[in-house]
């Protein structure tokens, strides 16, 4: 009985190390940006860093206003929603209540199948189809914030996809049932009572799709033109903080270097942000 | 010539043969119990009056539906259909939004947008239903906060807002406590003055309390048909006998 007992202890703290590794990574992260991040910013100055809009590493004096990134990672992102979250959201509708049988088992494959591509492919798509698409469409170079708006847009398709049709899924059928026995249509059923009861897992998932556009970086790096300046329309180039960490950090030294973690530190806050607003909003809705 | 007649009807779920032969008069502005053991088929003949079988796949069904001589599987809108014939479920089932909004729903879904229309039809809706005096104040918060026996209500009331002929009800007060159930038999008594009703329910006490006719099914045929009284009384048949004195089911 006793031994048993121990077997038990013994396996519940494993079990409990292993809870802790996530969070134990989350705090090592976290400690390791502010403590090589935090520093440079009060050298840069904080305001100077973070609503400085020249970053130029290599004049003298250099000068590190990161605030072109990190409205270049705002516009991008926001593009990506416009584009990426109606499209995400009714073909979620669709694959969960209006797809035929047939189709679905081509459909649902294909979706999993864009979660599972290396951003590095997408880009590739991006900048041989749609940065020559968008170059004769519209003019100008085609690297751009609307080309990049456009990639990253496709990229969240799968997060939002999923986490919606499996919270559309998850309604109960009584409330499709109840809203076709008042003669309400097979679309308005679906829309006006099934949707809005999935509101909280489709929430879930735009957030999660903002997370994954604004933390990514291959595919925007060769399709955004990454012009370390304040964004001047969405023809023009753009870059993004990520961007401006990836193609700095290789030869970055000193302070230079510092400030490249400090613009992680920005983009952390960023997530944290999001997932807050993201865990308030579902407490509001639940 | 009754609401609704059924002639020969028969259904089936793939293979199964749910529903025998069925023949049915139902009379206009009366209630109709069905009763019988789970699986009798009670249900299933409930809720092909207002097709909700349709949505099972696999189900056929042959024979005739007749709503005021018109076939009902033949060239009628579904969802016409459905508007004439509304429908209370066994588990209530408000939708997540307010309780003006679920009252408003079916109207608003054969169009009527109309601000000073709609809150005359909620009232109206709610008042049948016997539960405004609960809910004035607080119509624009989520029905979901109501209690079990005020969701089922709801639903009735939300049933009527589209001004039905038929009303069916499946086992409306199985999950309700008794003075909730006692308040929806008084409400549903109240109601047969301007709605054909049809209920199906297990418990036989209810249909002897508020129907004016009863239907007793057994696997899948009605056995017997007839005035409450009558069927309670003096059961024509053994076996409505034997389910009645409670020696099986």
């Amino acid at each position: 009985m006793s031994r048993q007992k121990l077997i038990e202890k013994a396996m519940e703290i494993l079990f409990l190390i292993c809870a802790l590794t996530s969070i134990i990574a989350v705090l090592l992260i976290c400690i390791f940006l502010f403590a090589n991040g935090v520093p440079a910013m009060s050298k840069i100055g904080v305001f100077n860093f973070l609503l400085g809009t020249k970053w130029t590493p290599q004049d003298i004096p250099a000068s590190f206003g990161i605030f072109p990134m990190i409205l270049g990672s705002i516009y991008v992102t926001a593009g990506a929603i416009i584009i990426g979250v109606p499209i995400g959201i009714l073909t979620s509708v669709f694959m969960a209540k209006m797809c035929p049988k047939p189709l679905y088992k081509i459909l649902k494959p294909a979706v999993e199948l864009l979660a599972g591509i290396p951003s590095i492919v997408y880009g590739f798509f991006g900048l041989v189809l749609l940065v020559p698409l968008i170059r004769e469409t519209f003019g100008g170079k085609g690297t751009s914030m609307l080309t990049a708006s456009i990639l990253l847009g496709i990229m969240i398709l799968p997060t939002i996809i999923g986490v919606s049709e499996s919270s559309i899924r998850a309604v109960p059928d009584s409330y499709y049932e109840g809203a076709l026995a008042l003669g309400a249509t097979h679309e308005r059923a679906v829309f006006f009572t099934v949707l809005p009861a999935a509101k909280s897992g489709i929430l879930a998932g735009v957030v999660l799709g903002i997370g994954r556009a604004i933390g990514e970086t291959m595919a925007v790096i060769m399709v955004a033109g990454n012009q370390p300046r304040m964004p001047a329309g969405i023809l023009k180039g753009v870059r993004t903080m990520t961007a401006n960490i990836v193609i700095e950090m290789g030869y970055a030294a000193d302070l230079h270097r510092e400030a490249l973690i400090a613009t992680g530190v920005v983009l952390f806050v960023f997530i944290l942000i999001i997932n807050l607003a993201f865990s308030l909003l579902k407490r509001k809705v639940d | 010539m009754g609401k609704f007649e059924i002639k020969n009807a028969d259904l089936y779920y793939n293979d199964f043969h749910a529903l025998k032969n069925i023949n049915l008069d139902i009379p206009q502005k009366q209630i109709t119990a069905f009763i019988g053991p789970s699986g009798c088929g009670k249900s299933t003949l409930l809720k092909s009056l207002n097709r909700m079988n349709d949505l099972i796949e696999g189900c056929k069904i042959t024979g005739e539906f007749l709503l005021d001589g018109e076939d009902i599987y033949g060239n009628m809108d579904v969802n016409l259909l459905r508007k004439r014939v509304g429908m209370v479920f066994q588990k209530p089932n408000p939708f997540p939004m307010s309780v003006y909004d679920n009252i408003a729903f079916g109207p608003r879904t054969h169009g009527i947008h109309s601000k000073s229309k709609l809150d005359d039809i909620v009232e109206k809706s709610l008042r049948n239903a016997a539960i405004w005096e609960e809910v004035k104040d607080r119509l624009k918060k989520s029905a979901l906060g109501l209690s079990g026996g005020q969701q089922q209500r709801l639903c009735i009331a939300r049933a009527l807002a589209v001004e039905p002929e038929v009303l069916l009800m499946d086992e409306p007060t199985s999950a309700l406590d008794p003075i909730s159930t006692s308040k929806i038999e008084d409400l549903v008594l109240e109601i047969k003055r301007e709605y054909t009703i049809i209920i199906v329910t297990h418990n036989m006490q209810q249909a002897t309390r508020i129907s004016d006719r009863t239907a007793f099914f057994l696997l899948g045929e009605v056995v017997e048909y007839d005035q409450t009284e009558n069927l309670f009384s003096m059961p024509k048949d053994k076996r409505t006998e034997d389910y009645i004195t409670g020696r099986f089911g």
